[in-house]
């Protein structure tokens, strides 16, 4: 068993009146690495992580955080974490930065040294110029940002960020990316949960799929990513065309799908350089009039289809079940299992 | 198992452990107090409560009433209303620890509270301390309002004190149940409609204003046991203003002092509990 696990968590389940938030999910996230915990609104990621922080209690199952039991000891655990909510934590009517003061003090950081630190967390965070402003007035970007900033005024060893960059424009998430990137630099160890598989690529070493509070599938990006068979290429046509699937199926792998109208051309592929030039020259060799032409990187939605055979949002069938209890073994770091669903994904809307 | 691998060299952590002692919790305290009292500078509905509203109270009342109501016994209205508008204000001015604990709780910041190592209690402690010295503000103003208009004391410096000291318990009592009011309420608006609702009519309904002497005989027999009046009383006797209430033969009445502190004392053993109560249900799931 490793030793340097810094969050821990084995079966945990919690109910929450009819609904089953958490049904017995595990996690382990070792020193020193963010995990990303990825799942679409009500898969219970938000609930694992208050269990994690001392908010909630689990009906059953145990927990650890650096090391420190998080059912029997939660003052202590609230020691050595930072948390950083889904609807950012603050204070309204204070400023930022006695937003920041007050949860030095609060962690018993003193005066002296809670003034010192937030300074140097507002410059790291592009606040300084707001900091003395009250929090109404600020931008969700800004918030936030001094959410994030609020979490780590006592330098905590464990950090817990709970969709820190929903409802964020751009820029402002890849601000926010860049922050948690440089936490890793100073030994943090990051859970972080978000709904996009793109912000688990950037940011998370291991990915943890949650659905209907199970653990779906596990393993890095880069094996979830493969798990969903890799970008898809879509081309749409400027009116259907017999020869289109049989110029286009060469250069794809697996089957090429079809929308309804005929118009919507679809296929996995191995992204390769150039691929689309080569894509539309087969097409016009074959006298066939492209109108767009788009490599799609999998999203959630694509990785969730190919685990679970169910599109975001949809009851869960029996399938995905057995396939969360499958993956439960995948602690080796190996991609959860591919669901059955991966065939009928090429199945789906297929006529030519 | 694993093991806690974290030494503050590695990590950065260096907080001294002073969670969970005794002067860690008044740190907290402190520290929740001072949030609270830049919330009420910032929130001009409450400000405008402890500051301008007892002024404005003060010199309505002194100049709208002072020469209708004739006081058994004689006196002057602005001796015998003083203690009356300093209980209207302190009392529902405790309307804003129900609206500020309930604000608390339905805004994230009571999360990020309950991560921080802090003494938890110090949220409710904090905003009843912070609530005790905005009252001693309001206090403040409607003394210097009322020796503005003419009110003065008959009584030594020390009795004086009494009075107001007499005035700020039982305010302080008060809050305790809006405290309650606050955390089982379901948004700040329903409990700020406590005030209106409570602590308007708890106030009017009381020798305040009016001698209860000209009121119905049910409704002097709520007045003259309601605590408000005892209070009232107390206060006036301490000051050396006149107190008609002394010729009303109840006991709260005759002993306006000892009724008010056995009030506000039976107050606060009810509401604090209660409230500590209210806020660990509020605080766990």
């Amino acid at each position: 068993m490793a030793t340097d696990l810094m969050i821990q968590a084995e079966g945990l389940t919690k109910r929450y009146g009819e609904t089953q938030a958490l049904a017995g999910v595990d996690i382990a996230v070792p020193a020193g690495t963010i995990l990303g915990l990825l799942g679409p609104n009500g898969a219970g990621k938000t609930t694992a992580v208050r269990v994690l922080t001392t908010l909630a209690r689990p009906d059953s199952g145990s927990a650890t955080v650096a090391g420190i039991d998080v059912l029997r000891h939660p003052a202590e655990v609230r020691r050595h974490i930072g948390v950083a909510a889904q609807d950012a934590t603050l204070d309204q009517l204070l400023t930022g930065r006695q937003n920041l003061v007050l949860i030095g003090e609060l962690s018993d950081m003193g005066r002296a040294a809670s003034r010192a630190r937030a300074k140097e967390l507002l410059a790291q965070f592009e606040l300084t110029d707001a900091a003395d402003r009250v929090v109404k007035g600020y931008s969700g970007g800004m918030r936030r940002r001094l959410d994030l900033a609020g979490s780590l005024m006592t330098r905590p060893p464990v950090l817990f960020l709970d969709e820190p960059t929903t409802g964020l424009d751009p820029t402002s998430r890849l601000r926010v990316w860049q922050a948690i990137r440089e936490l890793l630099g100073e030994g943090v160890t990051v859970l972080l949960t978000t709904q996009y598989l793109e912000e688990a690529d950037e940011l998370a070493h291991d990915i943890v799929v949650v659905d209907h509070g199970r653990v779906i599938a596990q393993g890095t990006p880069q094996e979830l990513k493969q798990a969903s068979r890799g970008a898809r290429l879509e081309v749409t046509l400027a009116e259907p065309h017999a020869s289109a699937v049989g110029a286009m199926a060469p250069l794809v792998s697996g089957p090429v799908s079809v929308s309804d109208d005929g118009r919507t051309l679809s296929a996995g592929v191995d992204s390769s350089t150039g691929l689309a030039t080569v894509v539309v020259r087969a097409l016009d060799d074959a006298g066939v009039l492209v109108d767009n032409i788009e490599v799609r990187q999998p999203s959630l939605d694509d990785v969730f289809f190919s685990l679970t055979g169910d599109h975001i949002e949809e009851e869960g069938a029996a399938e995905s079940d057995e396939t969360g209890s499958g993956s439960g073994g995948a602690a080796t770091g190996s991609p959860g299992p591919v669901g059955s669903g991966e065939g009928r994904h090429e199945l789906e809307g297929v006529r030519a | 198992m694993t093991t806690a691998v974290l030494t503050p060299s590695s990590t950065g952590f260096d907080r001294p452990h002073s969670g969970g002692s005794f002067l860690g919790s008044l740190a907290d305290i402190w520290a929740m107090t001072r949030r609270n009292l830049v919330h009420i500078s910032r929130e001009p509905m409450q400000l405008s409560d402890v500051t301008i509203q007892p002024l404005l109270f003060t010199v309505l009342f002194v100049y709208i009433f002072g020469g209708a109501i004739p006081i058994p016994g004689g006196g002057s209205y602005v001796d015998f209303l003083l203690a009356g508008i300093l209980a209207l204000n302190l009392t529902t001015s405790t309307m804003g620890t129900a609206i500020g604990l309930s604000t608390d709780l339905h805004e994230g910041m009571i999360d990020r509270f309950r991560t921080l190592p802090m003494w938890r209690s110090a949220v409710l402690v904090g905003r009843s301390a912070a609530d005790f010295l905005t009252s001693v503000l309001c206090a403040t103003i409607v003394i210097l309002t009322g020796l503005a208009v003419g009110w003065r004391p008959g009584s030594s410096a020390i009795s004086v004190i009494g009075g107001f000291g007499l005035l700020l318990f039982f305010a302080y009592a008060v809050s305790w149940v809006s405290a309650c009011v606050g955390l089982n309420s379901k948004s700040p608006e329903s409990a700020g409609s406590f005030g209106f609702i409570v602590l308007f009519p708890l106030t009017f309904v009381s020798n305040a204003f009016v001698p209860t002497q000209h009121m119905p005989g049910w409704l002097q027999a709520v007045a003259n046991w309601n605590p408000v009046s005892a209070v009232v009383a107390g206060a006036r006797d301490l000051w050396g203003n006149p107190n008609p209430s002394a010729m009303v033969q109840v006991w709260p009445m005759q002993h306006p002092v000892e009724a008010a502190l056995i009030w506000s004392v039976v107050i606060l053993a009810v509401a604090c509990p209660f409230a500590a109560h209210s806020f660990k249900k509020r605080t766990t799931e």
